[in-house]
């Protein structure tokens, strides 16, 4: 397929500018929600140099989250504020591990956050932010691709930094261990739809906006699985299936109270400038 | 022979002061391996280990709003400013971590300290801040402030100390414009952005006095201005620096068209000087044992992160 330059080509197609909105909404709405629990645990985070450096991968991704819905916003779907304060949670596409609350309490009372789970749930993520963002350095719609080459750039780093988290800590063994297993478990479980591409992943690979989503699931597997042996975790266990799919806006309450906290300004006053 | 041109080590204890005080007095700095006496490296490490702290306790109060900033752009904003914040814990904690290597004291003993109620953190960072105009205004007017008492130790004799804060300065700079643009656009805003604004600045006002400490230590007990006068560490007294403030800010908040809560306030052209409304001191001695309004949620807040993540400390050890 040749390539598409803008908004305007792109829109000329309703069936390609469906999927792509589709894959747009879900790179976005997945960058942002994490971004989300990234910052609430500034300031919490295990020692001083580590909220420093959590920081700015929070800032990246939320950054990141602003380029995907600026695309959007060429698209005619919203400005970019927005798309990520006035949509409610049905319409959110992110998977729904990425909305799940980090650890018991909220970022402002009791927080007992769980910073195993944070660190799995992060590097598992990135490894397939990674794969997806390979696979867009080929995206027939060339403002994503250009998109995804500055992206990269940056989350090379954050693969790198959790990555350092998850090896140090199952390697400590002892408790750090324990927790790490019980954090890796807890993310497999419903780990299945950060994979998916939703019901529209194979319009998105017929129009080469990105591979298909066998192929990156494998590539995923293969990844995650050299991890394990490496760090003689054991095979892989297989993916469960979920009830349930963010891909197609079904959510948890986990979602709803992250949206009202995130919009809690906002939604004051949605039409005045801030 | 002069006392001065002994080998060092052969020095007298009073021979070495002398010449330490020459160094002071010619306004060489002192490093992290040069001899000082002992009342100097306390008060550095009172006066550092506290600024540490206080940029750490003090990201608190402007968290509470990172997750619910208003816009994107907003989010990113303050985000980075608490980050920064976060960092200058960091860096000030390093320059305190080796003064206190010959007591045998570590940043584990700052952090046990300060949930003691040991070490103080800044009056300031015990106030509330409800909404995102508390937001706005910490950031213009409290980064206003703390550039203010920062620069005039920007010389300060210790050199670890006046690089730290050549870079943090730099970096408040940025925060008090992120500060002055909420501010801004909430001032410019509707009316009930506009009313947020200004009950803000009613609930800072006094806290933004105080924020300079007491003029003298006939005010609440004790002040430490006149040790850190002494060894040029600090220039001016906390009453000028509070001068400075108010000849700073006052015309820029009015010009807002935000009313400042004292109808004393006035500048006396005859002696040079504002004429203000004292806080109350008193209220000033209960938050610095800990006792302001959110002190004790905030030392919790930290301690809750601080044991959570003991077991993340001990695996890297």
């Amino acid at each position: 397929m040749t390539s598409v330059k803008n908004a305007l080509e792109a829109r000329q197609n309703k069936e390609y500018v469906s999927a792509l909105t589709e894959l747009l909404f879900q790179l976005a709405d997945d960058d942002f929600i994490l971004a989300f629990r990234g910052s609430e645990w500034l300031g919490l985070a295990p020692h001083i140099e580590e909220d420093v450096a959590f920081s700015s991968i929070t800032q990246n991704m939320m950054g990141h989250a602003f380029m995907y819905y600026q695309l959007l916003e060429q698209l005619g779907e919203g400005t970019v504020d927005e798309l990520a304060h006035e949509r409610s949670g049905k319409k959110r596409k992110n998977a729904i591990m990425l909305e799940k609350v980090n650890g018991l309490g909220t970022y402002l009372q009791s927080p007992k956050f769980d910073w195993a789970f944070t660190v799995v749930r992060h590097y598992f993520y990135d490894v397939n932010k990674k794969i997806k963002l390979d696979c867009l350095q080929d995206c027939s719609y060339e403002p994503l691709k250009h998109a995804a080459i500055n992206i990269r750039k940056e989350q090379y780093y954050h693969l790198v930094h959790w990555e350092t988290w998850f090896k140090q800590l199952v390697k400590a063994g002892g408790e750090a261990k324990t927790r790490m297993m019980v954090a890796v478990e807890k993310v497999w479980n419903e780990f299945d739809d950060v994979l998916s591409l939703g019901p529209r992943g194979e319009v998105m690979a017929n129009y080469q906006l990105i591979d298909r989503e066998d192929v990156i699931r494998q590539t995923f597997m293969n990844t995650i699985g050299d991890v394990f042996e490496n760090l003689e975790l054991g095979p892989l266990p297989k993916l469960k299936e979920m009830k349930k799919s963010g891909r197609i806006g079904e959510h948890t309450e986990d979602l709803e109270k992250a949206l009202a906290t995130l919009t809690e300004v906002y939604k004051k006053e949605p039409s005045s400038s801030w | 022979m002069s006392p001065l041109t002994k080998l060092y080590g052969e020095r007298t204890e009073e021979e070495k002061y002398e010449y330490f005080m020459e160094r002071i007095e010619a306004g060489e700095k002192i490093e992290a391996d040069d001899w000082m006496p002992d009342e100097y490296r306390m008060a550095l490490i009172k006066l550092i280990s506290m600024h540490a702290i206080s940029e750490i306790m003090g990201a608190l109060p402007e968290k509470e709003w990172v997750p619910k900033a208003p816009t994107i752009h907003r989010k990113l904003g303050i985000m980075a400013k608490v980050q920064d914040e976060m960092g200058h814990g960091q860096l000030l904690l390093r320059v305190a971590e080796d003064l206190m290597k010959p007591y045998g004291k570590t940043r584990e003993n700052i952090m046990e300290d300060l949930f003691s109620g040991k070490l103080k953190f800044h009056n300031v960072f015990h106030m509330e801040a409800p909404t995102w105009a508390d937001a706005g205004i910490i950031a213009w007017l409290v980064d206003g402030a703390a550039i203010i008492t920062q620069t005039n130790m920007l010389n300060a004799s210790y050199g670890p100390y006046s690089r730290a804060l050549h870079r943090i300065c730099a970096e408040e700079v940025f925060h008090a414009q992120h500060g002055e643009s909420i501010v801004l656009a909430l001032a410019e805003g509707s009316k009930q952005q506009r009313e947020m604004l200004q009950d803000a600045l009613i609930r800072w006002w006094p806290s933004l006095l105080m924020f300079f400490g007491p003029k003298s230590a006939a005010t609440t007990g004790s002040s430490k201005q006149d040790i850190t006068i002494k060894y040029k560490i600090r220039t001016k007294t906390n009453e000028e620096l509070r001068q400075d403030f108010l000849t700073k800010y006052v015309p820029r908040i009015r010009s807002l068209g935000l009313t400042i809560p004292d109808e004393t306030l006035r500048y006396d052209e005859e002696n040079k000087k504002w004429i203000y409304k004292e806080p109350d001191w008193n209220e000033f001695k209960k938050i610095i044992k800990n006792q302001g309004p959110k002190s004790m949620e905030r030392l919790t807040l930290r301690r809750i992160a601080y044991d959570n993540n003991r077991w993340v400390r001990e695996a890297l050890q």
